[in-house]
């Protein structure tokens, strides 16, 4: 069955307080999900205080300022800090999102609280292992699939077919939306997920491929597509501002199409 | 899954495993269908219902024998007994996990569908045809 409680080496306990910075007039509480795999101890939620005179506004510069100053084994992902490599992905209060596009004044009541993406195995405190995500994205076949010889010079789209892939093609594969949906929760290792799906779907809609139809076979199936039950968290964590969802929908409403 | 991560199966190999069922689409599309059916004949198969409320054995039958009413309750049969056999299987995808067990709940619930519509069907031409 679906396991609705943590495993026992999962189960958090415990944590320590990190002293308050000396000498801060202005601090921000930080509860952070700490995990190391070498000290065979279960995971902790450690307590740090973030001077916000001396430190940016986002989730992830608040990060940046305790490994800097307070405790350098804190450990997390981070490139860009600008939302676009999607590295930083995270569970801020509550809410799956990127910790540098995440101010920390948006988190409204007491400590800001940050933990790994749910539900994925974790490599190191803030750290998922998201080896079975990047397979499910290269099981789609990301990449343009034809048949007629290259053309000498582009591939041709009209701007209106250009204009479909708007809403599919800005996604970072930051995991946000799979990692926040339950169906993924239960069945991620038969179900795509959202990301694969909606990067599925940016294929499927392409005007230039020429696998429209492959694709959808390897698609129909009701683990890897069918147990999407329109739940709707993808779109609501994406930090985009994408709508897996309603692509999902379009594949769905495609494979009726084709049996019609 | 049988498969754990533990396996040496590359990580493609898993996400693959036994490729796409190419199956799906007829459940999700009946589900559907059945959905709008539900919808369309809910409000006739209550104003049935109200009229029965009070009557004997006799009034009742021969409300039923009516043959409109008894195509109405029979696809009303139909599609909620297929609508909740779909259900319960999505239901049961989602959340068992053993194989064996699950199996074992898909077969149970196709009969317990079954089970039901034919009942009611059974009963409803029984007590329409006044036997």
């Amino acid at each position: 069955m679906v396991e609705f409680a943590l495993p026992k080496n999962s189960k958090i306990s415990g944590g320590k307080t990190w002293p308050k910075p000396a000498g801060a007039t202005e601090t921000r509480e930080f509860k952070i999900y700490r995990w190391n795999p070498d000290d065979g101890k279960n995971p902790s939620v450690d307590t740090y205080y973030v001077d916000t005179n001396d430190c940016g506004p986002m989730v992830l510069d608040g990060l940046i300022w305790i490994k800097n100053h307070i405790d350098p084994t804190l450990t997390f992902r981070r490139s860009c800090r600008e939302g676009v490599c999607g590295s930083c992905a995270m569970n801020i209060d509550g809410q799956n999102t990127l910790a540098c596009t995440k101010s920390m004044h948006d988190v409204k009541d007491g400590a800001v609280k940050v933990n790994p993406l749910p539900h994925q195995p974790v490599v190191k405190d803030l750290v998922p292992d998201l080896t079975n995500f990047y397979a499910q994205y290269a099981s789609i076949e990301p990449w343009l699939k034809t048949v007629t010889p290259t053309p000498q010079k582009e591939w041709k789209q009209s701007h209106e077919d250009r204009e479909k892939l708007d809403g599919l093609y800005e996604c970072i594969l930051c995991a946000c939306c799979s990692t926040s949906c339950p169906s993924y929760w239960w069945n991620s290792e038969r179900f795509l997920g959202p990301a694969a799906l909606l990067q599925a779907t940016r294929w499927v809609t392409d005007s230039r491929d020429e696998a429209t139809g492959e694709r959808l076979d390897n698609l129909e199936d009701p683990f890897r597509l069918y147990r999407c039950h329109t739940i709707m968290n993808c779109a609501k964590a994406c930090p985009k501002g994408l709508n897996p969802s309603e692509a999902i929908a379009e594949l769905k409403l495609k494979l009726v199409e084709r049996q019609m | 899954m049988s498969d754990s991560r533990s396996s040496m199966r590359t990580p493609l190999g898993r996400v693959r495993n036994l490729g796409a069922s190419h199956s799906g689409t007829t459940d999700f599309w009946r589900q559907r269908l059945t959905a709008m059916a539900m919808t369309l004949l809910i409000v006739p198969v209550l104003f049935v219902i109200l009229t029965l409320v009070g009557r004997n054995h006799a009034g009742a039958a021969q409300i039923l024998g009516s043959l409109p009413i008894a195509i109405i309750l029979l696809l009303f049969i139909v599609a909620s007994t297929w609508h909740m056999k779909i259900g319960m299987q999505v239901v049961i995808e989602d959340y068992v996990h053993n194989e064996k067990l699950k199996l074992a709940s898909i077969m149970a619930n196709n009969f317990f569908c079954a089970a039901v519509a034919l009942a009611s069907i059974y009963a409803l031409l029984k007590l329409s045809s006044g036997v």
